[in-house]
């Protein structure tokens, strides 16, 4: 409470000061984002809210892990589209979109950093790659093809927007309310990667054939999304979490839709395997996570705690 | 709108006055009032409580409004000042005053519609193409087109006129 007391003098002759309307931020890590926790609450429940009743700490905080987790790294997947997608258009709506996820990130981080003692700066920031419990999809690199963006994106906002949609009455308060805003956010993600999936698909012999080979690139990740792990089943009994197994239904009808109109075609891929039955979920990852966090990671652990 | 009452605090006109002539750091022809993100001002003995929402999970603008209202009421001699930032329930554009919508029409942006009731169920997904009925805040032809579903903003949508040609955003319903 203490950081968000903040006392200003006054000084009419420092022009400076009255430059900015912002006279200063007294969040000495602002940039980063730190103190968000403290001065983020949600309604009558905060990032501090009790713990749903006959919940372990320790499987609510995996369960924050997994869905931030997800949006944290495919933001970041997202975002390496800035000043190299094909139209300013598109890298604006892609950089939008790696927005929309890094917010919704941020406060399941900050939920989990709350548990585990910590902060949203350490979730993200401080854990290595087995700490990580993203989807496999989520963290492979594209290669800057933007059908395989598109097509990545078509999964994943079609997943997640299933998955937050039965999020929306979670016995976890802050769960239930990244869902409430996540909704309208990822409705509007899937609608914009139908339509380009329509027209890459429907568009030019060259266009269907990469919009076809981007599907096919994506598709061995597709089966993780409806795996459930041991928290999640946990925690399911309890209200918490929904059970991903049960979107694969909704997943199917909404993917077969848009394929069929897009003129593609399912692809009849073999999907990723586990190892000794564990993948993202329990930190298993491919070598494409540890790249991505050296660079996401690589500020924060030169300059540790540092301030600007 | 809900104006104060959190937790049967003293409501504070003096306060509240304050932080609704904030402005939106991004569309700054907008009051945070307009843009109806002020859940409430709570005065208490320790000092003043403001409690804001954000438009989007990641909308960068939460951070300077959160510095802008906290500057602004030390300014006005609030000695301690808090800010906390909800998200439930989740901010639509219909809470964005009349006022609100008249000065984004006035600025070249078109205002929002009403947003969409969703029945229960699967939301559904839209293949089509984008309405085309938004007016064009510029030569008020009632039909233009979207070009990018998103603008440099979160909340805004890139359309263009093809009457008078020019491009212009949409605040987009959420």
């Amino acid at each position: 409470m203490n950081e968000h007391v903040h006392e200003l003098e006054h000084d009419a002759t420092n022009a400076y000061q009255s430059l900015s309307e912002t006279t200063e931020h007294d969040d000495p890590r602002w940039a980063f984002g730190s103190g968000f926790a403290d001065g983020l609450g949600l309604g009558e429940a905060e990032i501090t809210a009790p713990v749903p009743e006959g919940v372990d700490p320790a499987d609510l905080a995996a369960y924050c892990q997994m869905l931030g987790d997800d949006a944290l790294i495919y933001s970041q997947r997202l975002a390496e589209w800035v000043a190299d997608a094909p139209e300013l258009e598109e890298e604006v709506a892609l950089a939008n979109i790696a927005l929309d996820l890094l917010g919704q990130a941020r406060v399941l981080l900050s939920r989990a950093g709350h548990l585990l003692g910590g902060d949203e700066d350490s979730q993200a920031y401080l854990r290595v790659e087995h700490e990580f419990r993203n989807v496999a999809l989520t963290e492979q690199s594209d290669d800057l093809d933007f059908a395989r963006a598109i097509a990545r994106l078509m999964i994943f906002s079609t997943w997640r927007l299933a998955l937050l949609h039965r999020l929306l009455g979670s016995a976890d308060p802050v769960i239930a309310a990244v869902a409430g805003k996540g909704v309208k956010e990822l409705t509007y993600h899937r609608d914009y990667a139908a339509r380009w999936t329509l027209r890459l698909g429907d568009g030019t012999a060259e266009s269907h054939r990469r919009m076809q080979a981007a599907l096919d690139w994506a598709w061995p990740y597709v089966e993780e999304l409806f795996r459930t792990s041991d928290q999640e089943r946990r925690l399911i009994a309890a209200g918490v979490a929904v059970d991903p197994a049960d979107t694969r239904e909704e997943f199917d009808a909404v993917l077969a839709q848009v394929v069929e109109r897009a003129t593609l075609t399912r692809p009849q891929v073999r999907p990723t395997g586990t190892i000794g039955g564990r993948s993202g979920r329990q930190g298993v990852h491919t070598e494409r996570l540890g790249h991505l966090l050296a660079e996401m990671q690589s500020v924060a652990r030169a300059h540790p705690g540092a301030t600007w | 709108m809900v104006n104060g009452g959190v937790n049967g605090g003293v409501i504070s006109h003096g306060a509240r006055d304050v932080v609704a002539e904030v402005v939106d750091p991004e569309m700054p022809m907008l009051t945070l009032d307009d843009l109806g993100v002020v859940r409430s001002v709570e005065e208490t003995a320790d000092g003043v409580v403001v409690t804001i929402t954000p438009t989007y999970s990641g909308c960068p603008a939460i951070e300077v409004m959160r510095d802008d209202i906290r500057a602004g009421l030390t300014a006005a001699g609030y000695a301690r000042v808090e800010v906390r930032t909800v998200f439930a329930p989740a901010w639509s554009t219909d809470w964005i005053s009349e006022a609100g919508r008249r000065k984004l029409a006035e600025a070249g942006i078109a205002p929002p519609g009403r947003a969409p009731v969703r029945a229960a169920g699967p939301i559904p997904l839209s293949l089509g193409a984008p309405s085309t009925q938004v007016r064009c805040p510029r030569c008020g032809a009632p039909s233009t087109e979207e070009f990018s579903h998103f603008g440099p903003t979160a909340c805004t949508a890139l359309r263009r006129c093809p009457s008078c040609a020019e491009p212009f955003e949409h605040m987009k319903e959420i």
